[in-house]
């Protein structure tokens, strides 16, 4: 078998940026589903079932179903187990919820979420996830591109990265009353990461608001990168002009890293990455995939960069 | 009844039904479907822990009889060093067959290249002489004070099994340590021991058959 080190990989799979998707059909598309999802909120499914999926959801990879990705969670600001969430995160307050947004951008403050919602069309997004510990699920969000909220905010030539902070509350979050993790959890993308279009905000899945233990009332969800970096519940967000320190590289900096891009070529120094598990299933067998799938998509952000330093 | 006559129709197929409640447990979840949305993770993990345990248990044994002066403990530990062998083998065989599918290639670069999976991987070829040498006739062949040596590894797997614990959680260490603490325990009342030398070997040699039942 021929082994190819992410070194080969950085250029010759990269696909042009021109190509790699139809804007127009993009943002086509994305208006009718949110029309579509704010009319058939009753029973988005059969929204789903009668339209289809689009062109960057998962295509024939079956959903997880609402059961499993509700009770299998981690989020260890509600326990370490990866069933603690769903037992615990009822004490969480997803209403009202107050966003600060600050740093290099010109429209700073502190913002209700429902107001920055307001005119923003919720699309469905059928995306895999792949856990860092190779696990993977099928996951129906709901939500919208973080381009349209940090575009809003209007920031300046010097923001080059984003942070993002989950809420610190002990009282919501008795996860956080251990010291498992430095609290508050953070996590940060590239400025051009997050201006990707599949890089989106979810408000809910499987046509309703998040439950708790998914991270309400909002979230990232990036769907190449390791679930890690989908931080959940923010609170803050953060335009940078440096790179932020993510809590899981602060905690374990040779295991993870800033970028922690689906690579199965870049073994976790304690497991292979190389495969997965597609829950609930038993085998290990599901190869993974170069950016979990969407390299065509997203390639071209990482041309020229050795993925194996950059992990 | 006499004592040991209540320890064969009583006291060990007890012991017995009760070291195989864990096991059935797992099996009663995986048929109704109760073990959530990674069934091997969590069976990985069960048996990964009672594993441990009952490794912790069968080192606890002689402590708890210098504790108490109940003899009729030290009759159950060879049944229960046997059942951290059992649990231990199938958590590992969920491992070769759902991890890897009998992927030799795979499992030998995951022992080399996996310091938790190497110390795992140690700490239960480690058991494997002293699953095999736990029997009368290997009692005798040994000689107590030799077989009793031997079968001092078990210290060594279960801090194998501690370390193995500890290098593959991701961050929430608590567990791991726990079951460190109490190892540290038990080793430590095997360190204090008054008596003189002589009495000790005796004592070593008299435990050794007493746990042949
Ligand atoms: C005496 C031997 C062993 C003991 C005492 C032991 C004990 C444990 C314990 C306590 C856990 C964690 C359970 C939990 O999280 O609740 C565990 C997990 C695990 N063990 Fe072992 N183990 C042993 C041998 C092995 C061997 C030989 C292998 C494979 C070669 C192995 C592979 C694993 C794996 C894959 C996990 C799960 C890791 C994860 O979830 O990230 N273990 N073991």
């Amino acid at each position: 078998m021929l082994i190819r080190k992410p070194d080969d990989i950085k250029s010759s799979d990269i696909t042009p940026e021109s190509t790699y998707i139809n804007r127009r059909k993009f943002i086509g598309r994305g208006v009718a589903f949110g029309a579509i999802a704010v009319a058939g909120s009753a029973a988005p499914w059969a929204v789903r079932a009668a339209t289809g999926r689009r062109d960057e959801d998962v295509q024939d990879e079956p959903l997880t179903s609402y059961e499993h990705v509700t009770t299998y969670n981690n989020f260890y600001e509600f326990g370490t187990g990866k069933e603690d969430p769903s037992r615990n995160a009822h004490t969480l307050r997803p209403r009202p919820w107050t966003v600060t947004v600050e740093g290099e951008i010109d429209k700073p403050g502190q913002y209700d979420l429902d107001d920055l919602l307001r005119g923003i069309t919720i699309e469905d997004r059928v995306y895999r996830l792949r856990c860092v510990e190779a696990w993977s699920m099928v996951i129906p969000w709901r939500g919208f591109p973080l381009s349209k909220l940090i575009s809003r905010f209007e920031p300046t030539s010097k923001a080059k990265y984003v942070e993002f902070h989950t809420l610190y509350d002990v009282e919501q979050m008795p996860g956080q009353r251990g010291r498992v993790l430095p609290w508050p959890y953070v996590e940060g993308l590239r400025m051009d990461e997050a201006m990707h279009p599949l890089a989106i905000f979810a408000t809910g899945l499987y046509g309703e608001d998040l439950p708790n233990q998914n991270g309400a009332p909002f979230r990232l969800v990036v769907p190449w990168k390791y679930g890690f970096k989908s931080i959940k519940s923010i609170v803050r967000i953060r335009f940078r002009a440096t790179q932020p320190q993510n809590t899981w590289a602060i905690v374990a900096p040779n295991e993870y890293g800033f970028y922690a891009n689906v690579n199965p070529e870049v073994d976790h120094p304690r497991w292979s990455q190389k495969r997965e598990r597609r829950l609930p299933g038993l085998f290990k067998r599901r190869k993974t995939q170069l950016f979990n799938g969407y390299a065509d998509q997203v390639g071209h952000l990482y041309a020229g960069m050795d993925l194996r330093r950059n992990f | 009844m006499s004592l040991s006559k209540w320890v064969r129709r009583i006291g060990k197929p007890v012991i017995f039904a009760a070291c195989l409640v864990p096991v059935s447990l797992i099996v009663a979840d995986i048929f109704q479907g109760r073990l959530g949305a990674n069934p091997i993770e969590e069976i990985t993990h069960r048996t990964g822990d009672w594993t441990l345990i009952f490794l912790l248990v069968t080192l606890g044994v002689s402590p708890l009889r210098r504790l108490t002066g109940w003899g009729v403990v030290v009759q159950f530990r060879r049944m229960l060093g046997l059942f951290a062998f059992s649990y231990g083998l199938v958590h590992f065989s969920i491992y070769v067959v759902f991890d890897h599918f009998f992927d030799l290639a795979a499992i030998l670069e995951d022992i080399v290249k996996r310091p938790y999976v190497t110390v795992g991987f140690t700490s239960l070829m480690l058991l494997v002489p002293l699953a095999i040498t736990s029997t009368k006739g290997w009692v005798k062949r040994l000689g107590g004070r030799r077989w009793n040596r031997l079968h001092q590894l078990v210290y060594v797997s279960a801090a194998g099994g501690v370390l193995h614990y500890l290098w593959l959680v991701k961050a929430d260490t608590r567990r791991p340590i726990v079951f460190g603490l109490v190892l540290v325990a038990l080793l430590a009342t095997r360190l204090w021991r008054p008596g003189k030398r002589g009495r000790r070997a005796e004592a070593v040699v008299r435990d050794a058959k007493a746990s042949l039942g």
